[in-house]
Formats: C-alpha cells, structure tokens, sequence
C-alpha cells in the first residue's frame, strides 16, 4: 500500500481548534499542506503580472537607454534607499512572527505582526512624499512634466515619459499589493491576540509570509531598475 | 433502461447500497442556500446558469451578424453597430462562454468526483471565482447595451487606446475581473490534483479529463495576469495619454501584440484542451475499451500546454516582426500539432475493435473528432508562412477558428454536457431528442463554416460588414447554416430543462461507466462519497467492468489484474 496518498498521518493528533479544519481534508496538516501550496500557486501568478511590466520595460529600455538613464537619474534614490532598508526590516520582522508562531509566544507575534505592518505603512508614507517631491521635480507627466528641460539635455521627452509612466506603473502595482498585505497583517495581528493561532496551526502567518517576502523581493528588482541605472552626483 | 450493457457485472452491484435521503440539491432550500454555497457542484449550477445565458446573448450577436451578411451591401445594420456587434460576439464567446465554460460547470462539478474528494481545495475561493465571473459579466454586459465597444475582442492598439470613442476602459475592466475568475479557478484545480487524490489515485490513474483540466489550470494561471497588466497599460494609456503603444511617442503597438498573444494564444488552448479532456472520457465509455495509450494523453496536455507558450507570434505574421522570428513561431506552431494528432490518432485507435454504441455523448463526441480535426490541419495551413499572407485576416481564418471553438470546444461540451446529466440532476435526457440535436448541430456547423474557407481563400476580408457582390451566394448558405446551428443550440435548452422535472430517473450510473464520480449516486450526497473511496486500477478498465475502482464495490481483484495505466 506504498501508494496510498500522503493523507494519512500516524502522529498523534492534536485537537485542531474549533472550526479551524474542513470536511474536505483529513486534518490540519493536510490542510495546511495545501493551503501553503495554494500561496506558492498563486505567487506564481503574480509573477506574471509583474513580469508584463518587466518585459514592456526591458523592450523600451533596449531602445532607449538614453532616455531612461536620463530620467532614472532624476528619481529620489535617498528615500528609495531608505523604504529599501525599511521594507527589508520588514521581512525581517515577518521571519520572526513567523518563528514566533511555531514557538507558540503570542505576545512576540502580536508584536511582531503589528511591526511588520506598520514598517509596511512607514513605507508606504515614504513613497507617497516621494511622489510628490517627484511632482515638484516636474516628473508626473500629464500633471508637472516640462519636455524643454529634456530636450536641452538632448533626450527625447516622449521616451522619458515611457520611462516614468513604468515608474509609476510598477511602484504602484507594488504599492498596491503592499496595502493589501498592511491589511492582512493587522488582520492577522487581531487573529493572533484572540489566540486563533497555536504552534500546530498558524498555516494563515506562514502563507501570509510568503506573500510578503514576494512583494519585499518585487522591490529589490523595481530598485535596481528604476533608481540605480544612471550614474548620479547626487541622491535626489 | 439503458440498452448498453457491460462485459460482465460484478456482483456486489445486484445490491446496491440503500439510497442515502439527502443529495446537494435538496440538502437545504431558499436564495441564500445557493449565493452563499461552498459546493463545488452548486457552484458548478450556478456557473451553468451564468454561462448558458452568456451563450445565448453572443449567439445574438452572431445572428445579427450573419443576417446582417446576407445581402452585400449590409443592410441590417450601420457599419458602426456592425463594429459593436462583431466585438460583442467575439468578447463574450472569448472571455465569457469559452474559456470559462467547460472548468467551471464541468470541471467544478467533476475534479473532486473524480478524484475521490469531497470539495476542492479551496470552497470560498471557488465561490469568490463565481461572484468575480457575474461582477465581469454584468458590466460586459452593461457596457453592450449601453452602446456598445468596437474594438474587436482583440482590442488592437493604437486604435483601442487612442481613436476608439467607445467603453473601451470599462470593457476591459470586465475582462481583468473575469480573468481573476479563471485565476482562482485553475489554482483550486492545481491545488485539488495534487493533494486531495483519493488514497491509492496515483498520477497515472487519474481520469484524462483531470489531466487536461490540470494543464489548462496551468495555461489559467500563467496566462491571465499578462493579459490583465497588458489591457490596464492600455487603460492607462487612455487616460493619461502617454504613448506606450503608440509610435508617435516612442511606444510599439507590437509590443501590445506580443503582450496579447502571449495570453490569447495558450487561452485557445484553455478552451480546447478540457473539451479534449471530455472526449476522452466519453469515446473509452462507448466503445467499451481501455483508452489507447493513456500516457501518450496525458502528457500530450501537458506537452500541448508547454508549446502553446511559445507560437503566440504566428497571428503576427504580417504585422512587421523579423524574419527569423518568423521562421522560428512558423516551425513552433507546427510543432504544436503532434500532440494535438497524437491525441486524435488515439481516440480513433480507441474506438478501434470496440463495441461503440450512438449515444448522444458519443454523437457529439465523434463530431468532435471530425471537426476538430479540419480546423487543426487547416491550422497548419495558416502557421505556413507563406499561405499565411494570403489568408490573413480574412474568413479563412474565421472558418479555421470556429472549426475548433465551435466545431471542437462547443461540441465537446454538448458532449460532456449530456454524458454527465444523469450525475448532475438524477434524470435522463430524452435520448432521441438529444440525438436528432447532435445531428441537426453538426449538419448546421458544417453549412455554417465550410462556405467560409472558401470565402476567405477568395478574399473576403474578416470584419467587414459588407461585401462584394460575388461573395453573396456562399455568404446566404452561411447564414442558412447559422439558423440549422441556432436549432440545434436551442433544443437541448429546451429538453434539458423539461428533463429536470420529466426526465427518467437516471439511477448511479446509466452508462456503466467506471470513473469514480459513477460510483457515488445520482444525484450526489453534500460530501460526494459516503465513504473515502480507494482506487485499485486505472480509470478506463472496460474489461473488468463497471465498479471495480472503489473498495467500496466489494469486488476483490487479482494483483495480476491490477494496471497501473
């Protein structure tokens, strides 16, 4: 009976918690097997849907380097470092919640939880002043762009504006994903303090993780592709 | 009842076990029983719903279309309405009927059946699937009738982002939510084949309608989100006016192409392959025989699925691509052929020496085979770089892709639709008349569109909506054949539904068929299965007879007995 599926497990059984486990599964490490596999799936997916952006920027980019290093030279790289440092803590803060979940310490993962949510929002603070010191800098197009300043430096504004509309583009979609796991993660804080979470089942911190270290590396490629292309004399 | 019969029965079967009192249908009542369902087979119900009324409004479309073709000079309707309609017909077949279609009501309701589960993995996320598929297809639906886009469902730039005047914005809106749907879909499925197999379902017995619906999850899961970020760059580009696809401010309306086709290409494969999946079920059941060379299916969905990733360029022949990418799309788009032969090579070596009975399924079925077959080798025609020229954008094309959506896919899903009845409500459908439609279908199909590879080979263009004078006689036999097809899409509306109440009780399993889903009753309980079934043997042991599969059967069978293919 060598074949007979992974669903069935000899370990002793802890009681999962009231209404944690569904009928379809046998118990909770079934359950929790599938639900990560569910997060890795999707992230998959998600992949995609940045890797769209990546190729219409790495088509553009080919034909007009120019203008890109031109325009990528004029981002603020100051507070691009600084939400790096900020977002990477993050992760930081979510390995450990994560940990702090298997060992079963509730009040570190509260903490823990609570931090990596609120890093995710100084983040997202930080960006939006970015945006609009990029305003002031005249590189919204549409709103604040001046094509005449571009053509002294003899690139073409048109080109520039592709680089800045996948800019926006990108950092928003980021963005965007980085609210929703704000979210998630308080969600999840309030979770863990009504103690819906036990060292054998806490499957919703673990995926949830994922999720986040997903959207932290989507921003280790945006910064070295949006910011770190032109060669600069000064940070902003 | 039936007049098919197995090789033998076995005889745990002559008694069967008491009928259990509740089954998913009547297990609770009331509106808020069904919105509020996790069941993946009322979540199938209500996508049957959903789907079949999204049928009948881009049949509409068609009819317009085709009456509008009847006279040269168009004259039903405006060549601005002509625009419209030909879009509306093209996004909702595309995005609302075909690709969804034979995932989510069949798929739904079958995967877990089949693989001895008792839901998918993930209940309110298939749910959620179902609300994302009704918030796109209401504003589809509302963008249509409240004038209307005219785009085309290919949405072309420069003209979707810059000279249409029309809903171009909330169109695609509708699409990239109807596209989470798919999303969620294909990862329940992955999720569901890989972890909720019933103890002893190893891979290589898995039913092949399992197999195919795994490798459109894939195609579902890799291919929509480029779409959904190519139609919001689109989107932006509207309403910002920054010229990402436009050459006048440094874009590349190419890019736009590749972008759509590396999604639009693998998506004619999330349409044809659960339908391929569906005739693999229905041919070993009516033949009375092991499918043939089981393996070489299976893997020829995932291998169909693979290559389908890669020709997305061969619909850009003439659009001013470099040669040698050419070259290389042309020599692909061949490649992906062989398994798409392999697997019709199979089906007629299955049906070889078997006992074939004409059922309904069987009808559609073999339909299938023929028709799916001319639009694959006309296919082959059109991946010729040279040929290509000539045809391109013209109704050669339109025949070519209608003889595997409608020809293949629609059939397939008649196919399935009808083999699967008896599960799904408990009741027969009344098999003459389902025959007669099978019939009256693949006679109007083949009116419909063969005149249409002539036309095209003569030059009319695809998308006009009138037509020089020479052209008329095939285009009045196409229409004649549209209204022949019209019939037979509305009779099994009709008798289906008059099936529900009159219907002959269909007992657990009418055709003797062995996959796992005959072995619970009719309709199934909430939970599938009364107890977890353990599989012994591959999915398509005819020569055993019904049955075998589950322990639950009692039959006891000789290790030497025991495939694993």
């Amino acid at each position: 009976m060598s074949e007979i599926a992974n669903t069935s497990s000899q370990s002793a059984q802890v009681a999962p918690p009231p209404g944690s486990l569904w009928h379809h599964f046998e118990n909770l490490e079934h359950q929790n097997e599938a639900t990560t596999l569910g997060m890795w799936v999707f992230l998959a997916t998600e992949l995609l849907i940045f890797g769209a952006l990546f190729a219409g920027y790495a088509a553009y980019r080919s034909w007009y380097p120019a203008a890109f290093e031109a325009a990528s030279g004029r981002l603020n790289l100051l507070i691009g470092g600084i939400n790096t440092v900020v977002l990477l803590t993050s992760s930081l803060t979510m390995v450990l919640a994560v940990r702090a979940a298997q060992l079963g310490s509730l009040r570190a993962l509260v903490t823990l939880l609570i931090l990596t949510s609120l890093l995710g929002t100084v983040f997202l603070a930080l960006k939006a002043v970015e945006y609009y010191t990029d305003y002031l800098d005249n590189l919204v197009p549409g709103l604040a762009f001046n094509p005449e300043e571009w053509r002294q430096v003899h690139v073409n504004p048109a080109h520039v504006q592709l680089f800045l509309v996948f800019y926006y583009v990108m950092t928003g979609l980021h963005a965007v994903h980085l609210t929703f796991g704000i979210v998630i993660m308080a969600v999840l804080a309030v979770m863990a303090w009504r103690r819906a979470f036990t060292p054998e089942h806490h499957t919703a911190v673990e995926m949830w993780g994922l999720y986040w270290h997903f959207v932290d590396i989507v921003w280790i490629f945006l910064l070295p592709l949006l910011y770190l292309i032109a060669t600069r004399k000064t940070l902003m | 009842m039936s007049t098919l019969t197995a090789p033998f029965r076995p005889q745990a079967l002559a008694t069967p076990p008491p009928e259990p009192k509740a089954n998913y249908l009547n297990v609770s009542y009331g509106v808020k029983s069904w919105l509020l369902t996790t069941d993946h087979k009322r979540i199938a119900l209500l996508y049957l719903v959903s789907v079949t009324l999204m049928f009948f409004v881009g049949g509409a479309a068609a009819t317009l279309i085709r009456v509008n073709l009847l006279t040269p000079a168009g004259s039903l309707v405006t060549a601005d309405t002509y625009n419209k309609l030909f879009s509306a017909h093209g996004i909702i077949m595309v995005f609302f009927f075909l690709v969804p279609v034979v995932p989510t009501v069949l798929g739904n309701f079958l995967l877990p059946m089949m693989i001895g589960a008792r839901d998918l993995a993930f209940p309110r996320l298939n749910l959620l699937s179902w609300y994302a598929y009704m918030a796109g297809a209401t504003l589809i639906l509302w963008v249509i009738f409240s004038g209307g886009v005219d785009t085309g469902w290919t949405f072309y730039t420069p003209f979707s982002s810059k000279s249409s005047h029309a809903s171009v914005i909330p169109a695609m809106l509708a699409i990239v939510i109807g596209g989470f749907s798919g999303i969620f879909t294909g990862l329940n499925f992955v999720v569901t084949v890989h972890r909720l197999r019933a103890p002893g379902l190893t891979w290589f017995r898995l039913p092949l309608f399992v197999w195919s619906l795994y490798a459109t999850s894939i195609i579902l899961l890799l291919a929509t989100p480029v779409l959904a970020m190519t139609l919001i760059l689109v989107a932006v580009e509207r309403v910002w006016g920054i010229g990402i696809f436009d050459p006048a401010l440094g874009g590349d309306p190419l890019l736009f192409q590749h972008l759509f086709w590396f999604y639009s290409h693998p998506a004619v494969y999330i349409m044809i392959l659960p339908g391929m999946g569906i005739v693999s079920e229905i041919i070993p059941c009516f033949s009375r025989k092991n499918i043939f060379g089981y393996k070489f299916v299976a893997f020829a969905s995932i291998g169909i699925a693979v290559l389908g990733f890669l020709v997305w360029a061969h619909h850009m022949f003439v659009a001013g691509q470099s040669r040698f990418a050419a070259m290389i799309f042309s020599f692909l788009s061949y490649l992906v052929a062989v398994p798409s032969a392999i697997k019709v090579f199979n089906w007629t070596a299955t049906l070889y020496k078997g006992s074939i009975t004409y059922h309904t399924p069987m009808l559609f079925a073999l339909g299938f085979i023929g028709l799916f077959t001319l639009g694959g080798l006309t296919g082959l025609m059109l991946a010729a770089l040279g040929l290509n020229v000539h045809v391109h954008d013209t109704y050669f094309i339109i025949a070519h892709f209608h003889f595997i959506m409608v020809g293949g896919m629609v059939m397939a899903y008649m196919a399935g639709l009808h083999y699967w009845w008896p599960k799904i409500t408990g009741r027969l459908y009344p098999e003459g008349w389902g025959r007669l439609a099978a019939l009256i279908v693949f006679i109007g199909f083949i009116l419909t569109f063969s005149p249409q590879f002539v036309l095209g080979y003569l030059g009319m263009p695809r998308r006009y909506h009138a037509y020089a004078q020479e052209f008329q006689v095939l285009n009045v036999l196409s229409t004649a054949g549209a209204s022949i097809l019209a019939v037979g899409y509305l009779l099994p509306l009709i008798y289906l539904i008059w099936s529900l109440r009159y219907g002959k009780k269909a007992g657990d399993n009418p055709w003797d068929a062995t996959g796992l889903e005959w072995q619970s009753p009719s309709p199934p309980p909430p939970d599938n299965f009364a107890e977890p079934p353990v599989v012994t043997c591959g999915p398509y042991e005819y020569a055993l007879g019904p049955g075998v599969r589950s322990q639950e059967s009692g039959v006891k069978i000789p290790e030497t007995e025991v495939h694993n293919v």
